[in-house]
């Protein structure tokens, strides 16, 4: 049994349109069941999931997801991060609050997905625009745990 | 009446009933929204039960166009009642921050109806309406 967190194949889709949420949805509900997660778990984070992928659609202008899973000392995991070439997040503190939006949505999306999650992240991509990323595990781990 | 979101608007005679089939993708949900307030102004229901007993998932822009459907229903003297959420989706809903205040909700579509003064048998597995 390894201890030391280990990548298996990741899964790329492109996110381009309304159909390509379809499939990212899909996507993570498919790997999240094959882990081992319970309904709860797969529903929380296939809505995170459906929440950024929406974002990297109409704030990103469209972008790329990546899924992976992930081996943990306690359990398998899995993340999914979303990167886009659009103008980033400059204030990733108020685009979480419950309720900012700059596209006249509800503003609920961001802070959302991040509460449906065990770990989330915001950062620059390499073209400059937005990269988040999140992640979950089958088994949850008391917090300090390397990821 | 042509339906571009595919979903089937059933009409029991004063009260709407919609029951959403699986994955819903976004243009098909505009599409139910205008649909469905279209129904509700030609048929003049009071009534309106949507029933997502098989949707495994609802985002913000689902309960988005859900709340929508419901004000527009009410602004045509409708009032919409949701039926048969998942429980693993009212979980999520509710840490999204999202608890639809302005839906009514009920347990099943029989429960529903009930409500409107409308009495649905079950028979042999086949659901029967009538007033
Ligand atoms: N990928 C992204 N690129 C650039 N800006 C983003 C991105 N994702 C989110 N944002 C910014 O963060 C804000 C909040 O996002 P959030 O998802 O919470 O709300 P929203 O998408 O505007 O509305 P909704 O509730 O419908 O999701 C957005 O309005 C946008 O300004
Ligand atoms: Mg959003």
């Amino acid at each position: 049994m390894t201890s030391v967190p280990e990548r298996a194949e990741a899964v790329r889709l492109p996110i381009r349109g309304d159909g390509d949420l379809t499939a990212v949805r899909h996507q993570v509900r498919a790997l999240a069941r094959e882990l081992g997660f319970g309904l709860v778990q797969q529903t929380k984070i296939v809505t995170a999931a459906s929440e950024l992928a929406r974002n990297t659609l109409l704030h990103g202008g469209g972008g790329e997801v990546e899924v992976v899973r992930l081996e943990g000392p306690s359990g398998p995991g899995l993340r999914v991060s979303f990167t886009d070439s659009g103008p980033g997040i400059p204030d990733v503190e108020r685009a979480l609050q419950d309720g900012f939006s700059t596209a006249n949505g509800l503003g609920m999306g961001l802070g959302g997905a991040k509460r449906l999650v065990q770990e989330f992240g915001i950062e620059q991509a390499p073209g400059g625009g937005a990269r988040v990323t999140i992640a979950s595990w089958a088994v949850s781990r008391p917090a300090g745990f390397g990821a | 009446m042509t339906n571009p979101s595919s979903i089937p608007v059933l009409d029991l005679g004063g009260l709407l009933l919609v029951s959403i089939q699986g994955e819903l993708p976004d243009d098909a949900a505009v599409a139910l929204q205008e649909d469905v307030t279209n129904a509700v102004a030609s048929t003049g229901s009071r009534g309106l039960i949507i029933d997502i007993s098989a949707l495994e998932m609802v985002d913000s822009f689902l309960a988005r166009v859900l709340a929508e459907v419901a004000a527009s229903s009410r602004l045509l003297a409708a009032r919409t009642v949701l039926v048969g959420m998942r429980p693993a989706v009212a979980i999520t809903l509710v840490e999204l921050g999202l608890t639809l205040p302005g839906l009514d909700t009920a347990r099943t579509v029989t429960e529903a109806a009930a409500g409107f003064g409308v009495s649905i048998a079950r028979t042999g597995g086949r659901e029967e309406w009538g007033a």
